[in-house]
């Protein structure tokens, strides 16, 4: 036993040293000896000579070998099996999407005032700013979920459709001064037409080709935004984009404002509070109606679609048709979200819309589980929330992000949530969802 | 037999893929309440007759009439809502959908008032589906998968049954059982069945009528027993071929 472990040792050792007598021939020419001018040799190039640098490179990688084969690499349990069975484990989070939705409403509701109660009014400023904002990517990760995560057709120029939404509001607002209220149903008619627009030359591609396409759709859009300058400003962009009134009540200070209707002492939160429930309420509202739409013939096909196009032609199910409704309401919800964008910023410019917008939207739905609405919530709360608070790290934020997905990706390929509850059950019953487990990754 | 006995009639087919021609003139027809069956070696175009049937891919001439309408340049899905049915190759169930939501799926767009009805019927023929009913369809097995393919496509109420290779895949014992419920369908409901088929033993024995093709043509037709009893048919389709 003892001449066993002392074996194992000695190998360990052996190929450790193996390890850095490699990096020592290898560092020794490109760590040890440094090209130099050197100002002594009157600009001439001279060799300085670092050999304490490639001792420690040598350490390092000798130290490192041999660290990893003791406990990773020829061990029987590598320390990585241990981590990985300290994750929780798929049963262990199946009751969490059943308490998560109440809980996470439940929160959301109450949270300017959680806020507000912690940090006072100004304090809470910066925080409801970034539920504003999460908030947002969760009603853009639902939208997207229409297209991606029920029809299965995979989107890459999503961000296209947030653009048209919120270009509409601010063009419609300049040009014929239309208050908020008429513009929100007109941005998400006018990106839902853009979604037909798209979809009619693309019906017959699926997978990466039609994803190859949608991504080329997205860049049009913005060139078209950053070049068209006399109508769209071009860079500049578009400014003074009128704030959304409270049923025709501004939030303005003196007579007539909100605070001054309902008898408050004037505070710039109170817009923000009010953004924040706007786009509470429009996410909701487009949750309920995915959620709604699931259970009629309607979801069920772009569900079926998502599965197999050509079982569903054979069911008698216009393709054509379903693919498009699925690309129109996915860029419906895309432009009210643009619309909301546009008059919380107050300020739009082609920048706010680039491919890497449609990425984050497309990485929260498929980090949340395809096809999961409370996933997705999840992954836009870590997501983006994880962006913000990881600022003060600056470069090595997009390091931290890589890492998360790469970790997700290992540990849950399918996303967070990934078990689907069925959308018709025999009468009384309630379905059990579906784990994904079972059926082979990329299809479905 | 009068022509107003023909539920669905082909008529001198040509389908091209691309240049490449699969189908050289066709004819065949099916009657109300029979099964035919067309049998022939890989590539002879029987799934193409099959496919053209439903509007993918169009003929590129000749005429096809379902009930003395023609068919032949009407879209796939409008098709398939004219109490035609498929149960396509390979089966194509939907995987991550439950077998009720597969089940559902086949009445969707037929109009059909009567689901449960239909739905205990299908469970009737098939009673391993209601058992598994709530189970993901991409965890059956072979077997269970093509019985909820032909469950599916019979939730649709159809009267005319269109099957793409039934047996490919299965257990002699399963395909005995799948066969014995298309038998049972055609007896008690007068379905009409066109089954395409490689195993042409089962399927001749099965059919009423059976047609032979050869590269894209029907070379011999005959009832099942006449075309079973054939030499020719025998030594190129049936060559120990009896499991």
């Amino acid at each position: 036993m003892s001449s066993k472990s002392e074996n194992f040792f000695t190998d360990c050792v052996k190929d450790a040293a193996m390890g850095g007598l490699i990096a020592l021939a290898l560092f020794s020419v490109l760590i040890g000896m440094k090209a130099e001018v050197a100002s002594g040799l009157g600009g001439g190039l001279g060799i300085e000579y670092r050999w304490a640098a490639v001792a420690i490179a040598v350490a390092v990688v000798f130290g490192g070998r041999l660290l990893l084969n003791l406990f990773v690499w020829k061990t029987k349990t590598p320390v990585t099996e241990k981590a990985g069975s300290l994750m929780p484990s798929m049963s262990s989070l199946a009751p969490l999407g059943k308490y998560a939705m109440p809980v996470f409403l439940v929160l959301a509701v109450l949270l300017p005032f959680l806020l507000m109660s912690a940090y006072g009014a100004r304090g809470s400023r910066q925080y409801l700013d970034l539920a504003i904002l999460v908030t947002t990517y969760v009603m853009l990760g639902w939208g997207l979920n229409i297209v991606v995560g029920l029809a299965g057709l995979l989107d890459l120029g999503y961000v296209a459709f947030y653009a048209v939404g919120a270009y509409s509001y601010a063009l419609l607002a300049q040009y014929f001064g239309f208050s908020f209220w008429i513009c929100l149903p007109l941005a998400g008619i006018l990106a839902a037409f853009w979604g037909i627009i798209l979809g009619f030359p693309v019906l017959r591609l699926r997978g990466d080709y039609l994803a190859i396409v949608t991504l080329a759709f997205g860049e049009i859009i913005r060139v078209v935004l950053l070049n068209w300058y006399e109508f769209t400003g071009g860079p500049d962009g578009i400014s003074g984009i009128p704030r959304p009134s409270f049923f025709g009540i501004e939030f303005t200070r003196g007579e007539g404002g909100f605070a001054d209707v309902f008898g408050l002492d004037y505070s710039s939160i109170h817009r923000i509070i009010f953004l924040y429930y706007l786009i509470l309420i429009m996410a909701l509202i487009t949750n309920f109606v995915t959620m709604r739409l699931r259970k009629l013939p309607v979801g069920r096909a772009w569900e079926a679609l998502r599965e197999d196009e050509i079982a569903c032609r054979s069911l008698g199910i216009n393709t054509t048709n379903t693919k498009l409704t699925a690309f129109a309401l996915g860029a419906m919800f895309g432009g009210f979200a643009g619309s909301f964008f546009a008059t919380r910023q107050g300020f739009i410019s082609p920048e706010s819309f680039t491919f890497i917008e449609s990425a984050v939207i497309l990485a929260i739905v498929v980090l949340g589980g395809l096809g999961s609405q409370i996933g997705v919530v999840i992954a836009a709360i870590v997501m983006i929330g994880g962006f913000e608070f990881f600022r003060g790290l600056e470069e090595y934020r997009m390091l931290v992000f890589g890492l998360l997905m790469v970790i997700i990706m290992v540990w849950k390929p399918r996303g967070l949530i990934s078990t689907r509850a069925p959308s018709i059950t025999l009468s009384g019953k309630k379905g059990k969802g579906i784990s994904a487990d079972l059926v082979q990754e990329g299809h479905g | 037999m009068t022509s107003a006995n023909h539920l669905l009639e082909v008529k001198n087919v040509e389908t091209h893929y691309g240049k490449i021609i699969a189908l050289r003139g066709v004819d065949m027809t099916v009657d109300r309440g029979e099964i035919v069956t067309l049998i022939g070696a890989n590539g002879a175009g029987k799934s193409t007759l099959m496919m053209t049937i439903c509007g993918t891919p169009r003929a590129s001439s000749g005429q096809i009439l379902y009930d003395g309408e023609d068919i032949t340049g009407m879209p796939t899905h409008e098709i398939m809502r004219k109490s035609i049915a498929q149960s396509p190759e390979g089966r194509r169930i939907f995987p991550r959908m439950s077998v009720m939501e597969n089940l559902i799926m086949g009445a969707e767009t037929a109009g059909n008032d009567d689901v449960d009805g239909s739905l205990d019927k299908a469970f009737d023929l098939f009673p391993r589906l209601k058992e598994r009913r709530n189970q993901r369809g991409g965890t059956l097995s072979g077997g269970e998968q093509q019985m909820l393919a032909i469950a599916r496509a019979l939730m649709s109420k159809p009267r005319l049954l269109l099957l793409d290779e039934p047996s490919l895949g299965l257990a002699p014992l399963i395909v005995k059982q799948i066969f014995d419920a298309i038998r049972d369908l055609n007896k008690t409901d007068g379905l009409t069945v066109f089954l395409v088929e490689q195993n042409a033993y089962h399927a001749l024995k099965l059919a009423h009528r059976g047609y032979v093709m050869v590269n894209g043509k029907i070379t011999m037709s005959g009832t099942g027993k006449e075309l079973l009893a054939r030499e020719d048919v025998q030594a190129a389709y049936l060559e120990g071929g009896r499991h």
